[in-house]
Formats: C-alpha cells, sequence, structure tokens
C-alpha cells in the first residue's frame, strides 16, 4: 500500500472517535452526563493514541514494515489533538473559564497538577512535529522527543489518581505502558538485534 | 444567605387529591410504557405501592427525568461505570425481602418487606440529591420516615449510631466479585441524624417500586449528605454504642469523613465542592450548604468544627 493511502487511512481513522463522540452528542446518546462523558471520552483516546505512538517503533522491528515510523508524528499529533480536546472541556464546559479555581485546581488537586504536567510537556513536541523541526533541531529532536516516554506515565499516573476505587482501567494502561517501554530495555533491544543479523546472514 | 424556598409546598398542595391521583395515575401508566420500551432491562420491584399522600420538605424544583434518575446511578454492587448497575442489576432478587434489626434495642428482629410497607403510610418527598462526583439530582422518591420504623424496635439508652448494611450475595450482585470495596457496603447516622424528619426509607421513585439500580426494594435517602450515604438494598440495621466506620471511610478515611454533609466550603481531596452539575444542565450551579436543607439541619452540628468532622 503506498505510504500516502495508509498516511490518509489512519488519519481518517484519528479522527473518528471524535466524530463518534460529536456525533453521540448530537444524538443525545451520551447518557445523562454528556459533559462527563466527553470529559472521559477524550482522557481515554489522549492515553490510548500516546500509547499507539509509542507501539510504532516496536511494531516496526517485530515487522520489518516501514509504515509504523512514517506515521508516528501524526499519532502523536492525534494524542495532542484530543488532549487539547480534553484540555478545552476541562477549561469550557467543567470550569466555564473560572481561572482563579482552575488555578486552584491545579495547585491542590495532584490529578489535576499531573495531568497539565502532562499537556504542558505535550506542547514543545507538537509544535517540532514537522519536518522543518527535525533539521533545524538535529540530534536535539530526538532528545526532546524522549519525553514521548514520560507523558503516557504522567497520564496514567493522572487516570489512577483521579478513579474513586476502581483500578482495573488505569491498571490496564499501566501494563501496556510498562510492555512497551519494557521492550525498549537495552537488554530486550540486544536479542532483537542479534535476531536481525542472523536473518540478514542467513 | 438562606433564600426562603417553598420548601413545604408541593403540587399536591394545591391540587384538589382526587386530581392529583388522578393525574398521578396517568403519568405512571404513561411511563411505565414509556420506560417499558426504551429501557427493556428495567427490573422493576416486585412489590405494590399502595396509596401515596404527598409529604412535607419537598422541592418545587425541575425533576430530573426518570431515564436518567434509572441510568445513571452509582452502585459498585453492579459495577463501577455509571450504567452498569441498569444493565447488570436484573439478577437481584428482591421478593422476599426482609430486614434485620439488631443491637442495642429492646426488640430486635427480622421484618418482611411486606410487614414494613403495612406499618408505613407512604408519602412522596421531592429531594434534591448530590453526589460527592459534583452532580445533582431532583428525586421524587415514595417511602416513610426512618424514625417511624426506627421507633419498633425501641432503641435503648446506648443506642448512638445506626449502622445500615447492603446485601452481600455475588450472584445477585456481580459487582461483588471484584473487591473494589470492602462488601458488604455499610454506612451509619448517628440517632439523631437517622431520627431527624427529613431522613426517609425509600421505597419508591416517580410513584414506581424502586427499580434494582437505584436500590430496590428499600433504601436509605439522606437528602443533606452526599449520595454514597443513602444506602441502598438495605438487610440489615444495627443500633450502636460507637460510631460505625462505612465502607467508603474505610476505603479512603482521608477523603470521606463518617458525616459527609454536603458541604461547599470544604474540598474533597479530588474535585471542588464549591458547585454541581445539576443533571440536565449545562451550566453549574452553587452547591448549597447541606444541600439547601440548612433551615432543618443546621442545628445537628452547632458547635462542631465541620472542616474536622468533615
Ligand atoms: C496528556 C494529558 C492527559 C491525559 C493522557 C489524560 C487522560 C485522562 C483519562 C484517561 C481520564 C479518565 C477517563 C475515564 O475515567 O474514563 C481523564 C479524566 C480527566 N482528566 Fe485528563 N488527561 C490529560 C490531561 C488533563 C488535563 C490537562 C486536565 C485539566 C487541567 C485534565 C482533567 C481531567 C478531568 C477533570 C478528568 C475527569 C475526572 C473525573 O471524572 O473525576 N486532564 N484524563
Amino acid at each position: 500500500m503506498p505510504i500516502a493511502l495508509t498516511k490518509s487511512l489512519i488519519f481518517s481513522l484519528g479522527l473518528l472517535p471524535a466524530a463518534l463522540l460529536a456525533w453521540q452528542f448530537y444524538r443525545d446518546e451520551l447518557g445523562a452526563n454528556p459533559i462527563e462523558a466527553i470529559t472521559h471520552g477524550s482522557g481515554e483516546w489522549t492515553l490510548r493514541w500516546l500509547l499507539v505512538t509509542l507501539a510504532m517503533t516496536p511494531l516496526k522491528r517485530w515487522s520489518g514494515w516501514s509504515w509504523p515510523v512514517r506515521v508516528r508524528r501524526m499519532l502523536g499529533l492525534f494524542a495532542f489533538f484530543y488532549a487539547c480536546l480534553h484540555l478545552m472541556t476541562y477549561l469550557w464546559l467543567d470550569q466555564f473559564f473560572d481561572w482563579p479555581e482552575i488555578w486552584l485546581d491545579i495547585l491542590d488537586r495532584p490529578f489535576i497538577t499531573v495531568g497539565m504536567l502532562a499537556f504542558v510537556l505535550l506542547l514543545p513536541l507538537a509544535l517540532t512535529s514537522n519536518r522543518y523541526s527535525i533539521k533545524k533541531l538535529g540530534r536535539n529532536w530526538k532528545r526532546l522527543h524522549r519525553l514521548a516516554y514520560v507523558i503516557p506515565l504522567l497520564g496514567v499516573l493522572h487516570f489512577v489518581w483521579l478513579v474513586k476505587a476502581d483500578l482495573r482501567e488505569p491498571a490496564i494502561y499501566a501494563l501496556v505502558l510498562a510492555a512497551l517501554l519494557a521492550v525498549r530495555l537495552p537488554a530486550s533491544r540486544r536479542k532483537e538485534k542479534a535476531k536481525v543479523s542472523r536473518q540478514t546472514a542467513g | 444567605m438562606l433564600i426562603k424556598q417553598a420548601q413545604d409546598l408541593t403540587e399536591a398542595d394545591v391540587t384538589p387529591p382526587e386530581l392529583y391521583r388522578e393525574r398521578r395515575r396517568f403519568i405512571q401508566a404513561g411511563l411505565a410504557a414509556g420506560t417499558a420500551w426504551a429501557w427493556p432491562w428495567l427490573a422493576q420491584g416486585a412489590i405494590k405501592l399502595g396509596e401515596i399522600a404527598p409529604g412535607p420538605f419537598s422541592s418545587d424544583e425541575e425533576k430530573t427525568p426518570y431515564k436518567d434518575v434509572t441510568s445513571y446511578n452509582n452502585f459498585y454492587e453492579f459495577g463501577t461505570g455509571k450504567a452498569d448497575p441498569a444493565i447488570r442489576s436484573a439478577s437481584l432478587i428482591t421478593d422476599p425481602w426482609s430486614v434485620e434489626v439488631s443491637g442495642e434495642c429492646d426488640r430486635p428482629g427480622s421484618l418482611g418487606l411486606e410487614d414494613i410497607l403495612k406499618a408505613h403510610p407512604l408519602q412522596e418527598r421531592i429531594y434534591r440529591l448530590r453526589c460527592v462526583e459534583g452532580w445533582s439530582m431532583v428525586i421524587p422518591w415514595v417511602g416513610f420516615p426512618l424514625a417511624d420504623f426506627i421507633q419498633r424496635f425501641q432503641p435503648n439508652s446506648r443506642a448512638k449510631y445506626v449502622e445500615f448494611e447492603t446485601l452481600y450475595d455475588k450472584a445477585q450482585m456481580p459487582g461483588q466479585r471484584r473487591r473494589v470495596l470492602n462488601w458488604p457496603y455499610r454506612e451509619g447516622l448517628r440517632m439523631d441524624e437517622a431520627m431527624h424528619p427529613l431522613t426517609l426509607l425509600a421505597v419508591g421513585l416517580y410513584g414506581e417500586p424502586l427499580p434494582n439500580q437505584n436500590g430496590a426494594p428499600i433504601r436509605l435517602v439522606v437528602p443533606w449528605k452526599y449520595g454514597f450515604k443513602s444506602i441502598k438494598s438495605i438487610v440489615k440495621v444495627r443500633f450502636r454504642e460507637t460510631q460505625p466506620v462505612s465502607s467508603w471511610q474505610q476505603a479512603a478515611p482521608s477523603e470521606y469523613g463518617f458525616y459527609s454533609n454536603v458541604n461547599p466550603n470544604v474540598d474533597h481531596p479530588r474535585w471542588s465542592q464549591r458547585r454541581e452539575r445539576r443533571i440536565g444542565e449545562f451550566g453549574k450551579r452553587k452547591t448549597l450548604m447541606f444541600n439547601g436543607y440548612a433551615e432543618q439541619v443546621a442545628s445537628l452540628y452547632s458547635g462542631m468544627d465541620l472542616k474536622k468532622n468533615f
């Protein structure tokens, strides 16, 4: 499949959850508390896209396909897009732009503090997710974009701290994240490399 | 600060009773037909409610639609999602049902639901319900004062508190298979709170028996406290000399206190309690002290530091 087609396909997939939320909102199908449903939906999709983005490098390594790394930046931008929706829902529909109240929330509530931190860290990544920045920043681009490992960690922590009693969902995200980070550990990388060199030698 | 509301006035007070009842029956019929279509899984209790008289303390605010009251619930015994209780509570068997009363009283015993219903004339009370999560509803409950129930068992002078317990049965309550809370769910009230005329034992809402997801067949309603205090599907009541520990207190003592009175000035560590979203409304409203029932209940707590006794 040509990469342009793959990219448009993934672009459409990225918009799908937002479109579905908008449609359900319009049809009044989000239940008794639609604003809560949007907050939760956008938050979960932020986390999901962050994890999907992290899955691209291992996917390339295991499959040998090259498209996963070529759509990686777009997927990261989708995480940012959903994070913006999530934050906007909070600022507008939760707090109605009551800035003093929002500021207190950020200071007082650990789950908001880490959520906000995650969003602030996402900003430079989103702003430099373009070819021009990659060229301009050189080696520093890679260094900067290592934040992509830290942000989902904060996202999971945010989730753990906001649930009242049932840790099952955040635990599932934590496990997926742990797996995605584990396959990047040097030991795991060495084994992979050995396998790849055997294959190319043979 | 207090805004005087026509709290003791219901539609029934200004409508002739026959007409009110007629209208109510009409609404009920429509409701039943409408809900059966929209909510095929809506399991309604097997009990029949007799005459329902309008009760005191009712709010004249717009009621939260039946569909929202019965599809957006926190009832972790059926799962932690808001939609879980409506979808997964059909397995709860509410007939037969009995409530066992024990502890510091002269006439302990177990009472079948029919006997409870026979002894207490039913009233409708339209109360605000404020959840600790920052949303609220206005619900027309059907029930009777808890005080009337309690008096039958003649609590003795050592009875300082009342403890309540929800059914514990993993087969009927699938959410109990996971230890999200320390089952069975427990709640408690101080004796004077339990005897307060606002405190209700509810067996119905919108003129119908309680649907399972709302705590069938019998539950507590304490409108000036956060919703989780209003324990559902009660099987045990115990009079105690010492303060009971509620399930949420046990789960997170720094977040949920014994009193858990609605108080806009005392934040939950994770949520500000200053405002709330009334289900069905876009904007938020200011949360009122004691959920707007300060006039009736503030005296229960005079001299107490409500920041400490949260
Ligand atoms: C990268 C950043 C973020 C991620 C990955 C994220 C993720 C999530 C997730 C997964 C949920 C839970 C959804 C559910 O329960 O189903 C959530 C809820 C929430 N998030 Fe975020 N979030 C982020 C940033 C933020 C920011 C910046 C704010 C506000 C300043 C925020 C405010 C909230 C609120 C208010 C809730 C709902 C809490 C509740 O229901 O009690 N989040 N978020």
